[in-house]
């Protein structure tokens, strides 16, 4: 069992279009010459694109823990000359209740609220029918995959207007989660269909005949051979469907109705960051607390979340 | 402080939906594969077979197919979709300036963005190969993939800060280190036409990771035999490079080019978030929802979706053809 999985993980570890195996060149590292090709030239080089790219979030860091006066009035490098260190930004935008404040609790509730539902329905809709594509024969199988991934064409924009007209007019669930959840689970479809597909084939299939011999139905097949063998890609995919619709600020505009009852942490920042003027001194929390799920993701599950990238990068 | 009981509230409340939410969809799925299950003899796998694949295709038909078309087809109706308009919503994207803008500014993001991340990514993936401390120096470069536009909007909305010379010290870092060495503050997302260019470099920022991860993955997929052979055979490191690494990537560079290249082309957040399209900014994502939703202008949105689509399309037609070369190939 641990082959199977092993042979199809390590294509989740492989990039779309790449035509070599890595995992060849790991087994011949042991020949590798010692020497570097790097030159001191382009290790300074990449220093200075390390440290470029990493200041920004840093500096941003930086300037959540310091007073309001502080933010207001100079720049976050001048911690270094005068040190100081406060929450009360954090508590500020979290706690604070009240039409003007920033009452992140609620989006950051939302933004939940949102995210898991959205990330789990359609990578369980997308394993159904991968399984259905990749492993019942039936006419027009081959027809309808190749439309469902001509699918991931057709840009979000296409679909907002109409898909908000039957929201609110044929079934009345404008402004609400469910909507928020539909809208995620349909646009999250095409791809997660397509990248389970590529998993799921890959199962052999003595595994599955074997099963139907012994006279188990789709249903039970899909339930004890499909599912735990789908597990690490489920995972993925799951990682990376959750955080692009934490992520998302699109699909939150049009569906979400924009009030703190349904909106997620996006909308508001972006509302926040409209009034750059009169939200300075809490810009930088609010940041940082809309980045905290997806960082701790990034940094506790690289492995997935590489993985979800190098397969889903073309989702949108 | 006060107030944190309405908070507790809400909380349950929210969370209490979201639970019914999921349990009526595994109510949902549950029973229908359950009746799939238990169907007659006859046809059981038909039933079946409906059960596992029609609530996606049922989804996908409602929720993308049917307002893809209906969207082309508004693309040519007035702004209450009553009246035909032939090609006039069209005429009146490449006849108003701002519309017009809005074309270039996209054209121009779709031609820097995918290059810059691209050459920066590969450079970067190159140097750290094989270095010390290579995984923490992805991670660093890889980070701004994680978070959402809208944040990094707001950190390069802190670092291109303006404050006014000689009235206040500067907050922002950029022109903080212009003040350093004694120039000018710059008004860096307000000046016309260099602020597309600032709010480039937030995109860039954010795909040179993703170029970086893929290219290096590929980088390391190159047989070490060959790159040996070539230095065996006296090539300096930027020969073995141009003649042995970047053809073996090839297929890698073309994925990554132009899969950034379609994310850009639909890029809204970060416009949207720092400068709402305002000052020239604004691109065809951006125009189009500001047509669509705050101006009720359906038929304009709907053609400005419609031009979108069109541009994306001889990208992914490209992109499923070198794939699909690939796929033979391997």
């Amino acid at each position: 069992m641990t082959d199977v999985t092993d042979k199809a993980e390590a294509k989740l570890d492989r990039p779309l279009g790449q035509r070599n195996d890595p995992r060849a060149a790991k087994l011949s590292k042991a020949s590798k010459a010692k020497q570097k090709l790097t030159s001191p030239g382009a290790t300074i080089a990449a220093i200075i694109i390390a440290v470029v790219w990493t200041i920004p979030t840093f500096g941003l860091l930086v300037s959540s823990v310091r007073t309001p006066e502080e933010i207001r009035t100079n720049g976050w490098w001048n911690i270094f000359v005068s040190p100081s260190f406060t929450l009360e930004n954090y508590a500020e935008v979290l706690t604070t209740q009240g039409a003007s404040s920033a009452n992140l609790g609620s989006y950051f509730v939302n933004s939940l609220v949102i995210a898991i539902p959205s990330a789990l329905f359609p990578i369980i809709l997308a394993t159904m029918a991968a399984y259905a594509f990749a492993w019942i024969k039936f006419k027009g199988s081959g027809a309808i995959f190749v439309l469902i991934f001509a699918l991931q064409i057709v840009p979000l924009q296409m679909a907002l207007i109409p898909l908000l007209q039957i929201f609110s007019g044929v079934l009345g669930i404008s402004g609400t989660f469910p909507a928020v959840w539909i809208a995620h689970t349909i646009f999250g479809l095409p791809l997660t269909i397509f990248l389970m597909h590529n998993f799921i084939s890959e199962i052999p299939g003595e595994v599955i005949e074997a099963a139907r011999v012994d006279g188990a139905n789709h249903t039970q097949i899909f339930f004890r051979i499909i599912i735990p063998l789908s597990l690490p890609a489920l995972a993925s995919i799951g990682i990376f469907q959750f955080l692009w619709v934490w992520n998302d600020l699109l699909v939150a505009l049009v569906f979400s109705g924009g009030t703190a009852d349904v909106a997620p942490l996006t909308q508001r920042l972006a509302e926040l960051v409209g009034n750059f003027g009169r939200n300075q001194e809490r810009l930088p929390a609010a940041a940082f607390i809309s980045l905290i799920i997806p960082l701790i993701v990034f940094f506790s599950l690289q492995r997935y979340f590489v993985r979800g990238l190098l397969a889903g990068s073309t989702k949108g | 402080m006060r107030g944190l009981a309405p908070f507790w509230s809400d909380l349950f409340e929210k969370f209490g939906l979201m639970l019914l939410g999921l349990v009526a969809f595994a109510a949902i799925v549950g029973i229908i594969l359950f009746v799939a299950d238990k169907a007659p003899k006859k046809g059981r796998d038909v039933w079946q077979l409906l059960a596992f694949i029609a609530p996606a295709l049922l989804l996908l038909a409602v929720g993308l197919i049917y307002p893809a078309v209906r969207t082309a087809i508004l693309a040519f109706f007035d702004r209450t979709g009553d009246e035909f308009v032939g090609l006039d919503n069209f005429a009146w994207m490449f006849t108003q300036p701002d519309i017009l803008r809005t074309l270039i500014n996209t054209l121009i993001w779709v031609a820097l963005v995918p290059t810059l991340s691209t050459i920066i990514g590969l450079a970067y993936a190159v140097f750290i190969d094989k270095s010390k401390g290579e995984k923490v120096l992805k991670s660093l470069v890889f980070m701004p993939m994680a978070i959402s536009f809208v944040g990094a909007g707001i950190i390069w909305r802190f670092m291109y800060e303006f404050r006014e010379l000689g009235f206040a010290e500067q907050i922002g870092l950029l022109n903080q280190i212009i003040v350093w060495f004694g120039g000018e503050p710059q008004q860096f997302l307000v000046d016309s036409p260099w602020n597309t260019f600032f709010l480039i470099v937030v995109m860039v920022w954010i795909q040179t990771g993703f170029a970086m991860v893929l290219l290096s993955a590929a980088i390391k997929g190159v047989p070490v035999e060959i790159i040996e052979a070539a230095r065996l055979d006296g090539a300096n490191a930027w020969q073995q490079f141009r003649n042995v690494t970047l053809p073996g990537i090839r297929g890698t560079l073309v994925v990554v080019v132009t899969t950034i290249s379609i994310a850009t082309l639909k890029v809204f957040d970060i416009v949207r978030s720092m400068t709402g399209g305002n000052f020239d900014t604004s691109v065809v994502a951006n125009e189009m929802y500001t047509q669509a939703f705050n101006r009720n202008e359906f038929g304009y949105g709907s053609a400005l979706a419609l031009v979108l689509f069109l541009m994306v399309l001889p990208i992914v037609v490209y992109n499923v053809r070198v794939m699909r070369k690939q796929k033979e190939i391997r």
